[in-house]
């Protein structure tokens, strides 16, 4: 049970860099990406922020050498890029070598098209062609198509902002029981209209800078990103002589069953996620070296994750940080984006600060890290928390 | 590794399904295009103050997870798995509507929040209080099947004992109407005898929830064993009978040991194609059936496939109205489903006697 | 006012879906949320949305409203004191 599954791969593009190096690079300068939404019009953009990607849909065709008749929406154009560098730097030549499934989170799949011809779909000849890129697993379904994956495994996971930390989940558990070699596992979500407004109806996006565990915090600051790890059986590794980055050692859900929205004030699913994913990790709360927290910075997210951590760690905390101030909440793609974030802490020894933090909260004594920290470390624990009282927690670590 | 069991089963559909007495002796004949599910009694089963922000799919899925509890005799259970092709429509089309129709302004939480895909799974879980693993599978005409998995491994593994999986799928105006543009939906309403030999292209649209209990402990009133669940996202048309004669063999089994095949036609011209070669090929001496022209088509509707063998291998009854040829078994012991939609996402459910 | 709180009273119904409620089962000083009416987060969330749609009275900070929201007298009394439309 606690042996852990091999990470060979990954790839990633957010608000502060279209690859892992560029977000490497950001991470470690304290760059954040954090800005006004350009690519969407919306009367909501001088009283937001956004962890927006620069790149316009054209120029991200482009990129990706799609003909013009294509019908990708953003999420499937930034899943196709962050999963090919996966795979690039995975080492992997021949997809069909080895039997290989995809596992994505997303959310918002293709509402941003449906949102924007939502009624001209019935008349216009020209939008139509993104009718059926709407429904959530089309922008895996392209995913797979671009990697080449055929007759295989393909599935995508929406469990709000838990999505692909619980995808990431399912690819352990495939590896492990020997139902595929090697799996692609994480998640894409883009900027929309949607989300944007959805979120503001909630009263929980800030004016200005996400501050997460701030005792003033005014909300999160919605981001769009894709990210996805390459898993691997052992069998693979071996015969293939991979570089492992790392491991995939423990992961829990748990589900709050407390509100559609709003967590337990006492964190209840994310102390039952935390403890299930050390119990499969087998490894207790002292030995684990650094959280990357949820952190959205809304009031009820902190405090309530605060409180979980609290829970669980005791007085043995380590380290802590949210890196949502640099990229925004990323929502569906976001434990994916904090995987990668996790596997580069292990890989360098070094801890993200949890940038804009300013004043600690009053429910409890817990500061996050704020500066960047050179630390050796061996295991790491990710968590992501999500509506519909979803938390889900994920441990990587150096050693199998 | 444990054995899998298919210990209880409830079904909304447009056909009355709810009610596990029967057993499709009492058919509402359609002639329509998209067909609506037949409702139960919401109130009696859904109290009032939770009821009132509820659209209809996630009312089935709620009822359909309640019957399915009750009929398993258990509380709680130790996950919670559901699959939804396209979520909550209802919902979904309100919101992005008012986004347009107000220009961003005067927008209400309440149709964002129930908008998300995890809706239902995570008010089943409020409503039975289950803190346990609680999992959404979004993936078109495999989402159903993707949760059957899911559950398997961890009942396999011994993570689990008790597992609530299920399949939900809500019509929505707006989606519905944007389909008929392009064709998914049939140009002209059919009966359900009309269905496979309608010629045209497009499914008859449709709505339900289909939820069971499964577990890795046998009871006497246990419906079948799951012996193996696959999906596979792209399949060629001649290489789908070498799939599943591999997918047998790989159960230590051959075509010829199959007593029944229940088959997802759903008489679209374009796609149909795939289960025909089937029933004219590796299927020819094989008793099959069929349920979309009574049921309709949507994305999660395999779900009332297994629905239909599981009741048929329990029962071992075969209502004459679901036959697609007349070859008669003497006993329905094991049962393969196979499905796809619009030529992707295929699965092969495969069902055994216990 | 009388005539301000039987609208409230119809609005907070319909907006709400209380489809099982009647506005003579709402007492003016009746407790909207908690063990009155049952009210929770999501609704004081509407209920802000009308404020600004019905009364032009923009809340910034939803803990606001769950003060003004306490009881439909409550909540009249605040609207004649502070509405623009």
């Amino acid at each position: 049970m606690s042996k852990g599954v091999a990470i060979t791969g990954m790839g990633i593009i957010s608000a502060i860099g279209n690859n892992v190096a560029e977000n490497f690079d950001a991470l470690i300068n304290q760059k954040k990406g954090i800005t006004r939404v350009d690519n969407i019009k919306t009367i909501q953009r001088e009283e937001i922020m956004v962890g927006e990607i620069k790149f316009t849909n054209d120029e991200l065709i482009a990129q990706l050498g799609l003909p013009p008749e294509n019908n990708f929406s953003r999420t499937a154009m930034l899943g196709v890029i962050a999963a090919k560098e996966a795979i690039t730097q995975a080492g992997i030549t021949d997809i069909k070598k080895y039997k290989t499934g995809i596992v994505s989170g997303t959310s918002v799949g293709g509402m941003d098209m449906t949102e924007k011809y939502y009624y001209e779909y019935l008349t216009e000849k020209e939008p139509q062609k993104y009718i059926e890129s709407h429904h959530a697993g089309d922008s895996t379904q392209k995913i797979a198509e671009q990697l080449g994956i055929e007759e295989s495994f393909v599935t995508t996971i929406s469990t709000a902002c838990s999505s692909a930390a619980n995808a990431i989940m399912l690819g352990a558990r495939l590896i492990k029981s020997g139902k595929l070699d090697r799996v692609v596992v994480g998640g894409a979500d883009c900027l929309s209209k949607f989300t944007i407004n959805g979120f503001k109806t909630l009263m929980i996006l800030s004016d200005t800078f996400n501050t997460p565990f701030d005792e003033n915090r005014k909300g999160l600051n919605l981001g769009e990103a894709a990210a996805y790890l390459v898993l691997e059986s052992d069998k693979v590794v071996k015969a293939e002589n991979k570089k492992v980055l790392a491991y995939v050692k423990g992961y829990g859900n748990a589900n709050d069953a407390f509100h559609q929205t709003a967590s337990s004030d006492n964190g209840d699913g994310a102390t039952l996620a935390m403890k299930k994913a050390l119990k499969v990790a087998n490894l207790n709360p002292s030995d684990i070296d650094y959280i990357n927290a949820h952190g959205t910075a809304t009031g009820n997210n902190d405090l309530s994750e605060g409180r979980a951590i609290l829970r669980i760690f005791k007085n043995e905390m380590p380290e802590f940080s949210s890196t949502k101030a640099y990229t925004g909440h990323t929502l569906a793609a976001a434990g994916a984006i904090e995987a990668v974030y996790s596997v580069l802490a292990l890989q360098e020894n070094v801890i993200f600060p949890n940038l804009n933090f300013k004043t600690q909260m009053k429910e409890f004594n817990l500061i996050p890290q704020t500066e960047l920290k050179k630390k050796e470390l061996n295991t790491v624990l990710s968590n992501s928390l999500g509506f519909g009282g979803n938390c889900s927690t994920v441990i990587y670590s150096k050693e199998a | 590794m444990k054995k899998v069991y298919i210990n209880s089963i409830a079904s909304i559909s447009p056909q009355k399904t709810f009610e596990s007495a029967s057993f499709l002796d009492d058919i509402i004949e359609y002639n329509d295009n998209v067909i609506p599910a037949f409702d139960p009694n919401y109130k009696e089963h859904i109290p009032p103050a939770a009821a009132r922000r509820m659209a209809k799919g996630i009312k089935m899925g709620v009822v359909a997870s309640k019957l399915a509890m009750e009929e398993a005799g258990i509380e709680t259970v130790d996950a919670i798995i559901t699959g939804t092709g396209m979520g909550c429509m209802i919902d979904s089309e309100k919101f992005v509507s008012a986004i347009i129709d107000n220009n961003e302004q005067y927008l209400t939480p309440t149709s964002f929040i129930q908008s998300t895909h995890n809706t239902v799974a995570g008010q089943i879980a409020l409503g039975m209080e289950c803190k346990a693993y609680n999992f959404t599978y979004v993936h078109s005409a495999i989402s159903f099947e993707s949760a059957l998995i899911d559950a398997k491994m961890q009942l396999e593994n011994n993570e689990a004992n008790n597992i609530l999986v299920g399949g939900v799928e809500e019509l929505g105006a707006h989606t519905t109407n944007v389909h008929r543009v392009i064709n998914h939906v049939k140009p002209e309403p059919v009966t359900i005898s009309e269905v496979l030999n309608s010629n045209t292209e497009g499914a008859v649209f449709s709505e339900g929830a289909n939820f069971f209990v499964v577990s890795n402990d046998k009871k006497d009133s246990s419906y079948a064993e799951l012996l193996a669940v696959e999906t596979y996202n792209t399949l060629q048309k001649d290489k789908l009978s070498e799939t599943i004669k591999n997918f047998l063999e790989e159960n230590n089994l051959k075509p010829e040991d199959l007593d029944l095949v229940v088959l997802g036609n759903n008489g679209d011209v374009d796609f149909d194609g795939y289960y025909n070669q089937l029933s004219e090929n590796i299927f020819k001496n094989t008793k099959q059936v069929y349920y979309k022209h009574l049921v309709g088509e949507n994305n999660t509707v395999s779900a009332f496939g297994v629905w239909l063998a599981s009741k048929i291998i329990k029962t071992q009854q075969i209502p004459a109205i679901v036959n697609l040829n007349d070859i008669e078994s003497a006993e329905t012991n094991i049962v393969l489903c196979y499905n796809q939609y619009r030529g992707e996402n295929h699965s092969l459910v495969l069902l055994k006697k216990c | 006012m009388s005539e301000l709180k039987e609208e409230l009273k119809a609005k907070i119904i319909e907006q709400l879906n209380l489809e099982d409620v009647s506005v003579e089962e709402i007492a003016d000083d009746d407790a909207l949320f908690g063990d009155g009416l049952g009210l929770d987060s999501i609704d004081a969330l509407e209920l802000i949305v009308m404020l600004d749609k019905d009364y032009g009275i923009r809340l910034s900070d939803p803990k606001e409203g769950r003060k003004i929201f306490e009881s439909v007298q409550v909540m009249a009394d605040y609207i004649e004191a502070n509405r623009t439309k």
